[in-house]
């Protein structure tokens, strides 16, 4: 596997924030990636300094083999698709287009056009009187008809309704199955984009607390349920994730079971329901917020 | 898809099943993996992780260049399989939920007789 991105021991601080924290991981060529994590818990600012917008306070990182900052062979092949995406007064969709090619090798302008209708987004019109969800898709349609080897997309659909992030995820998977790149996804709807993800990196408080195969993930948490006794005996000296109870009954995730400890969890008279990639990455930002109070 | 299973096991699952029921026909060409992948709105490589275990389970063989085909014999030894796994998935779990209601293994086999003669 060719690493796209390899990051070691990064942090940013701004003043006496301390942003991203001692962060190192590695992104693979041709993987879709997410990059989950709560409001404020890092990710907007790592992509800024991957994409080289920001200076990194210590630590190093190399896309494409370099540097990526003031690097123009690095960033023409990356597209940063950002939520906060701010266009010069005056301009229409239309001019964005027309400058898109400029910036991007591999951009489609066939491609863009589908998307244009698909997204049903006027050309001619100031991109300041236009809705929220449209400015969005303007960005979306950039992101995907660029096709670089490295894409960034940071929130990209506040405001666009569900049958347009439909369109985003269906688009996206179509067009990376045609066109395999690097694309890494940051957003707070993890439940509809789990199964686009093959890698999941989840950040919280400027760190990483889960770099992990998407699959991987998925089964690694189950809620057992039952008796608080029952539940409990079960449960012994495992891992507990998260825990819920109501009276005399229990509900607790742990990590992932075996075969046989399943069957043994259900001859107990335990039921055993899923944990969603959601769910999962909730339990675990609040347990590593109980160990970090803990231990400050 | 259901939650809690990697996501490939579920598709190789699927195209068990189309194979089983005979629906996926052996000798005939199976979907690609981006069509599996557009289809369920999954990874590409998740589905091709899927495809992978029934080709490792002789179920599809690869023709070069053209694609995935189901294999000569795949339904049977895929019937034997889930027969195999029936009693652990089915018949316990049964014969459990029975017992908490009181219902011995003798009134048990003739609900069975009865649903059977419906």
């Amino acid at each position: 596997m060719t690493a796209v991105i390899e990051v070691a021991g990064l942090t940013k601080t701004f003043g006496s924030v301390t942003a991203v924290n001692d962060v190192s991981f590695t992104v693979e060529e041709n993987k879709i990636y997410g990059l989950l994590g709560r409001n404020g818990a890092g990710k907007t600012t790592l992509m800024q300094l991957l994409t080289g917008q920001d200076f990194a306070t210590s630590g190093s990182i190399e896309v494409f083999g370099q540097s990526p900052v003031e690097n123009a062979k690095v960033l023409q092949r990356v597209s940063f698709i950002k939520e906060s995406q701010r266009y010069p007064e005056d301009f229409k969709p239309k001019h964005v287009f027309k400058s898109a090619p400029w910036f991007f090798a591999n951009w489609d302008q066939e491609f863009a056009n589908r998307l244009i209708a698909d997204f049903r987004l006027p050309l001619d019109r100031r991109i300041k009187k236009m809705s929220r969800g449209q400015v969005s898709a303007i960005g979306v349609i950039v992101g995907l008809a660029s096709r670089a080897p490295l894409t960034f997309f940071d929130e990209p659909y506040l405001g666009l309704d569900a049958v347009a992030r439909q369109i985003f995820y269906d688009r996206l998977l179509e067009d990376y199955a045609n066109h395999p790149r690097t694309v890494i996804l940051s957003t707070h709807l993890i439940d509809e984009v789990a199964n686009l993800l093959e890698h999941v990196i989840v950040i919280d408080e400027g760190r990483i607390i889960i770099d992990e195969d998407a699959d991987t993930l998925r089964g690694s948490a189950t809620a057992v349920v039952g008796t608080s006794t029952a539940v409990d005996a079960f449960v012994g000296t495992r891992e507990v994730l998260h825990r819920d109870g109501i009276g005399g009954l229990a509900s607790v995730t742990v990590a992932g079971l075996s075969e046989k400890e399943r069957a043994d969890a259900r001859a107990a008279g335990l039921e055993l329901s899923p944990v969603s990639l959601q769910q999962l990455i909730i339990r675990k930002t609040n347990l590593s917020e109980k160990e970090f109070e803990v231990s400050a | 898809m259901d939650e809690s299973r990697p996501i490939f096991l579920q598709i190789a699952e699927q195209i068990e099943n189309d194979i089983i029921s005979g629906q996926l026909a052996e000798e005939t060409q199976v979907p690609s993996i981006n069509e599996f992948a557009a289809f369920y709105r999954i990874n590409p490589a998740t589905a091709l992780k899927g495809v992978t275990l029934l080709v490792e389970a002789g179920a599809l063989y690869k023709k070069r260049g053209i694609g995935m085909f189901v294999a000569d014999g795949a339904q049977a030894s895929l019937k034997g399989k889930r027969r195999d796994q029936f009693s652990a998935e089915f018949v316990r779990p049964l014969v459990a939920e029975a017992g908490k209601l009181g219902i011995t293994p003798t009134q048990l086999a003739e609900m069975i007789r009865k649903e059977d003669t419906k």
